[in-house]
């Protein structure tokens, strides 16, 4: 056992050195034409070999340090713990949920324009990981391409205000059902698979979106993107310095205030709030009705719920279309909080990091995906100074988070049912 | 109601089922019994619309039903247990009856997302229904338990619930008894027989427990290796040649 260890702990040391030493060891200087390759100085070499000795330590006692890792208690111990009255711990649970809304109407007005900038980009992760929630914890099928109907929402936006010069408002319930309706198309053809083969297949087809928006230059302005989109108004009141469209008003003259670049970052802000909200509690809605019932019955066990009258067709295209339908409405406010977007916003990693949360927050959670939603989104931000080690602390944190928690943060919680005895 | 002529299923090289022929009648318990590996799951497969048969015709309630998608067939009314239990495992027990009357609730999705009168009266109703089932079974106090949790014996029982509340005209049970105990043995035995007295369904059955078989079937089928060999009462059944050589060859 120990001498196991020993060898595996050096084979992992040595692979170490071999990836790390050419990576960094050596540099690259362009002297005239001719590139030469020079040894990076002492320290960096020091570092390197200091890394392997790190490594070769956490193998050799890997499975103490694992175990004393383990048996940190968790922050949210587990669920059975207390037994409080079910009416009770929901009463209590909606009335926090409640005013951590009414908090979150009434902070933008204190807090940097900065900050309610961010948290506009949470509330559209927020959306996201809802909305894929439905797909992956919910109904159980492995989505990798989730981001293309984030971008049919967003082009839709973008391209109907271009080209009709439709605004936000009438864009969202277009966009939405635009990107429900690629979902609905992307489903047929995904009906019979499962697992690893759905993930590709749906995995390639995030990209042949992405690489459609990419070419179709004529039509999308290809790589360089489409810009001007439209803030959304309010009852026809523009947030512009000057009104852009006919028949407007502006938003500063008609309260008589003077003009601030800030009206319009939180009115979007308070416009993604409260679409997350409804999100949240159509989402919260449906897993307590039949749909959201056959949504976990299928991905518990496809066999039986076949032999009970369940379609498997229905089932699987109602989930993909009900999760593409939030992910467009995501991509409308995400292309009016922009103002310009391109098929750079919409790549496998914007995939991966929406499936992250909800696998952070736990599958199936709603509250534990917006917890999730809120650390991956906000995390980077303040960890800004180490920007080039981002994707390692965010790998890392994923391992750590794997081996602790493998449940998420806030695993699901079934719905507490009272039955009245029957006679 | 139900009647199976000459079904045959061939996987390959292999005839699992080959020419078996039976018929439930209304208010019946028909029993299929026979030696591991004969065919019977496989018979219950091509009823239920899992696979479908190379040959052969499946009737129910006059209407050919071979070949039909097996969420259809459940929909007519023949529902089946699993040899190997397959309930919803992360879903309380409640959920799991829940899942099973989607058919009965107002699946509309704006309905139920307003709330609508009509949807309410439904859904009342189902959880009415699931309350009554599982006070039957004795689960009424787990109905928040999740179904994976439950002990063997329970997992069973929750099983048959669930296809109870989708108020079948034939149950389908495949080895219901298997790895119960005795006593639990007993109340199934009760349990199915009232299935039949008190709520006028008919059952198909899979089973090895002979003594259950024997006590409680109306007609017996026997099929070997796929085969069948013979058919008639439990008495009939008991005197046969050769059911005894076949059992005794098993044995
Ligand atoms: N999907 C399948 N593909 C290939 N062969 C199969 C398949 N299903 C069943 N078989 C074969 O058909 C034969 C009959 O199997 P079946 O499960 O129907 O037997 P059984 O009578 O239910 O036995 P047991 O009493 O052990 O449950 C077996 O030889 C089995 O290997
Ligand atoms: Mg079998």
């Amino acid at each position: 056992m120990a001498a196991n260890n020993f060898r595996h702990a050096l084979f992992c040391a040595i692979i170490t050195l071999i990836i790390s030493y050419p990576i960094i060891g050596f540099n690259l200087e362009a002297q005239g034409i001719s590139v030469t390759l020079t040894g990076a100085d002492t320290s960096t070499v020091v570092l390197v070999l200091l890394a392997a000795v790190v490594v070769f330590l956490f193998q050799l006692f890997r499975d103490q340090i694992m175990g004393g890792l383990k048996s940190i208690p968790s922050p949210m111990p587990k669920t059975q713990k207390e037994p409080m009255a079910e009416n009770k711990r929901a009463k209590i649970e909606s009335w926090v949920l409640t005013g951590i809304v009414v908090l979150a109407l009434f902070w933008p007005f204190f807090v940097s324009r900065g900050a309610v900038d961010l948290a506009t980009l949470v509330l559209i992760y927020v959306m996201l990981a809802l909305g894929l929630n439905v797909v992956v914890g919910l109904a159980g099928l492995l989505d990798l391409g989730y981001v293309a109907f984030y971008a049919v929402g967003a082009y839709t936006f973008a391209l109907l205000s271009q080209y009709a010069g439709i605004s936000f408002w009438m864009a969202l319930p277009i966009g939405a059902c635009l990107a429900a309706l690629f979902g609905l198309v992307l489903g047929f053809p995904v009906l019979r698979l499962r697992g690893d083969y759905l993930a590709i297949v749906t995995l390639g087809f995030g990209e042949i979106i992405r690489i459609l928006l990419n070419n179709w230059t004529a039509v999308t302005g290809g790589p360089n993107g489409i810009g001007g989109i439209p803030d959304p108004t309010l009852f026809g009141m523009e947030f512009g310095r000057r009104v852009r469209e006919e028949g407007n008003t502006s938003f500063h003259e008609t309260f008589g205030i003077a003009y601030s670049g800030e009206h319009k970052v939180i009115f979007l802000y308070l416009i993604a709030l409260v679409l997350a909200v409804i999100t949240a509690l159509i989402i919260r809605r449906f897993m307590r009705m039949p749909v959201g019932r056959a949504w976990e019955a299928l991905r518990e066990d496809e066999i039986a719920a076949r032999s009970l009258g369940l379609s498997r067709t229905a089932v699987k295209l109602s989930a993909f279309t009900i999760g593409a339908f939030f992910a467009g409405f995501a991509g409308t406010v995400f292309a009016s909080k922009q103002g310009f977007i391109s098929p750079e916003s919409f790549v496998f990693l914007e995939s991966a990091i929406i499936l992250a949360i909800v696998v952070l927050g736990g599958m199936g959670s709603q509250l534990g995906v917006v917890l999730a939603a809120v650390a991956v989104t906000i995390l980077p931000e303040l960890a800004r100074e180490f920007s080039d080690y981002r994707m390692l602390v965010f790998g890392a944190a994923m391992v750590l988070m794997m081996v602790w928690r493998p449940q998420g943060l806030m695993p699901m919680r079934r719905i507490h049912i009272e039955l009245r005895r029957q006679e | 109601m139900l009647e199976v002529q000459n079904l045959s299923m061939r996987f390959g090289g292999l005839l699992a089922v080959d020419q078996v022929s039976l018929d439930v009648q209304e208010h019946e318990i028909v029993s299929i019994i026979g030696p591991n590996g004969a065919g019977k799951t496989t018979v219950f497969n091509c009823i239920s619309g899992f696979y479908k048969p190379t040959g052969g015709k499946i009737l129910f309630e006059g209407n050919e039903v071979q070949g039909k998608p097996d969420y259809k067939i459940s929909r007519l009314g023949m529902v089946r247990t699993f040899q190997h239990v397959r309930l919803f495992g992360q879903m309380t027990v409640v959920e799991n009856l829940l899942v099973a009357q989607h058919r009965h609730l107002n699946t509309n999705l704006i309905s139920g997302l307003i709330k609508t009168p009509d949807y309410r009266e439904r859904e009342r109703k189902s959880l009415d229904r699931a309350a009554y089932w599982l006070d039957r079974v004795g689960l009424l106090e787990l109905a928040n338990r999740e179904a994976g949790n439950l002990a063997y014996g329970q997992q069973r029982r929750l099983e048959i619930a669930r296809c109870m509340v989708t108020e079948p005209k034939l149950l389908m049970l495949d080895e219901p008894a298997a790895g119960l105990n005795p006593a639990e043995t007993k109340d199934l035995n009760q349990l199915i027989v009232s299935l039949k007295e008190d709520y006028n369904v008919s059952v198909l059955l899979i089973e090895h427990d002979m003594s259950l078989v024997m006590d409680i079937s109306d007609r017996i089928t026997v099929i070997n290796q796929g085969r069948p060999l013979a058919a008639g009462t439990p008495d009939e059944v008991r005197q046969n040649d050769d059911v005894i050589k076949a059992y005794l060859g098993e044995a």
